[in-house]
């Protein structure tokens, strides 16, 4: 697992209270680990505050699993 | 008509993270005072308050048994507290295993007096350092004090009425007595009643402190710094925590064979038009509220064996008692009353519904809990039993709970056991 993806589920599990195993790259948010709209809102701002990378509006809702965090946020860390 | 009986209950206190903890250390005369460990009070005039305690102490409360840990991590602790002890109520009712038609005769009547000020004070200063969006996304219904009962109703599927009570320091007491008129009405068979509060956080010391309602004087004896009645109190020290009971209408009660505590027979309530903060010198509001609460219970002043009083160890201590000396007479009409802020601190929203147990367990132990640090008492106290150090064993048949609020909001509860 890359340096991103690792950092990604960890923050996962601690906003979810969900078990590590659970958070694969091809996990859906709310399909598979129980997170609701605001959940998803919360664990936007957990990866703009970890990455220091800016996820608008338009980008987060097209983010379902965790996977799609992953590849944006590699795509646009500094 | 349809008479309303307690038959769960559930706490969070300064002295326990359950009932008979909490129970135990009150009637053991000790005190859940201690220096503020939440925050760095240093700069604050009042260094102390009554905290409930972090699960590694010997009476602390665990919030991962009934609360998951994402919801912990949203809300704020009044809502924590709330839910655990509705979930502690639930369980000593014996209704964990619900069906569907009762879920939808069961509701919720969980307030608080304040609600979330820890959360709304972190996330103002957060949006002025980081900006707007920075503040949670859970920031308002984590906050907001009818989300007890929301967060109650979702996690045990109650789909009866859904209330809460915001008045102040009378809070617990009313919302158990709105509940019990909601069963008494037919809006429900079973709810949930009861108050929690927390607001251990720098604007809450600070903004009583400044009201000068907080004891700034005992920071260097937090044990003795809560002490109604005595000629030396000063202010009341800050408590934090829950109290919730499950009400339930008696023949259902019956029907299914459930521990029956006591029933709810008195709810009186009035308002003192006289101040925001300070009560009518005459105490003319609590009179009321008392007398109310007697006439509807059936009951003569005599009847009443114990009466947890609102005392918070301030000035008003005094006038609440010259109140309950006209409705009761100069010595009570036998009763003995105390306060046991003395021990707990004020749990504002809390206060009525944790006092109300009390009061139940009370009757339930035959055993009246002190007030401590009554060392000195104040004029007018003669004659009066208010349990001064330790608790005693007595007769109790009958029990009256004072709750008195900032904007002179006055509400009393009398129950009794039932035969």
């Amino acid at each position: 697992m890359s340096d991103t993806a690792e950092r990604v589920q960890k923050i996962v599990v601690e906003h979810l209270g969900v078990e590590a195993d659970k958070v694969t790259q091809d996990a859906s948010f709310i399909d598979d680990l129980g997170a609701d709209s605001l959940d998803i809102v919360e664990l936007v701002m957990a990866f703009e505050e970890e990455f220091g990378v800016e996820i608008p509006d338009d980008a987060a809702e097209k983010i379902s699993t965790v996977g799609d965090a992953t590849k944006y946020i590699e795509e646009h860390k500094g | 008509m349809r008479r309303v009986v307690v038959t769960g209950l559930g706490l969070v206190t300064p002295l326990g993270g359950d009932v008979e903890t909490s129970w135990k250390n009150l009637i053991a005369g000790k005190s859940g005072a201690g220096p503020i460990t939440r925050f760095d009070a240093s700069n604050q005039k009042a260094t102390i308050a009554c905290e409930v305690k972090g699960k590694d102490h010997e009476w602390g409360f665990d919030p991962d048994k009934r609360v998951d840990t994402k919801i912990q991590r949203q809300v704020d602790p009044f809502i924590v507290y709330g839910l655990d002890a509705a979930g502690q109520a639930i369980e000593d009712a014996g209704l964990t295993e619900m069906d569907q038609a009762t879920k939808e005769r069961t509701g919720v009547s969980i307030g608080a007096g304040i609600g979330g000020l820890p959360g709304i004070e972190y996330e103002s200063v957060n949006l002025h350092e980081r900006g707007p969006g920075r503040v949670s996304p859970h920031f308002v219904h984590g906050r907001i004090i009818n989300l007890i009962s929301g967060q109650v109703s979702i996690r045990y599927g109650l789909m009866g009425p859904n209330h809460a009570v915001v008045t102040a320091c009378s809070t617990g007491a009313h919302s158990i007595g709105d509940a019990a008129r909601m069963i008494r009405d037919d809006d429900a068979d079973i709810m949930l009643a009861g108050g929690s509060e927390s607001t251990i956080n720098p604007l809450g010391i600070a903004g009583f402190a400044q009201a000068r309602a907080l004891n700034t004087g005992y920071n260097d004896r937090p044990e003795q710094a809560s002490r109604p009645y005595d000629r030396n109190r000063e202010g009341f020290v800050l408590g934090e925590g829950a109290g919730v009971v499950v009400l339930e209408e008696y023949e259902h009660a019956k029907a299914r064979g459930a521990k029956i505590y006591a029933e709810v027979v008195g709810y009186g309530l009035s308002g003192d038009a006289y101040h925001v903060t300070a009560p009518h010198p005459e105490g003319k509001g609590a009179e009321l509220s008392m007398r109310m609460a007697l006439r509807k219970a059936g009951l003569e002043p005599d009847d009443i064996d114990y009466i947890n009083a609102h005392g918070t160890s301030t000035m008003a201590d005094t006038i609440e008692l010259a109140a309950a000396k006209r409705v009761f007479g100069d010595d009570l009409g036998g009763a003995s009353m105390s306060s046991t802020k003395s021990a707990i601190g004020h749990l504002l929203g809390g206060a009525g519904a944790v006092e109300s147990i009390f009061c139940i367990l009370a009757m339930r132990d035959q055993i009246v809990p002190p007030t401590l640090n009554l060392d000195d008492p104040d004029e007018g106290t003669e004659g009066v039993d208010l349990v001064p150090h330790t608790a005693k064993k007595r007769e109790v048949n009958a029990v009256l709970n004072n709750s008195f609020g900032f904007g002179g909001t006055n509400a009393s509860l009398v129950m009794r056991k039932i035969d």
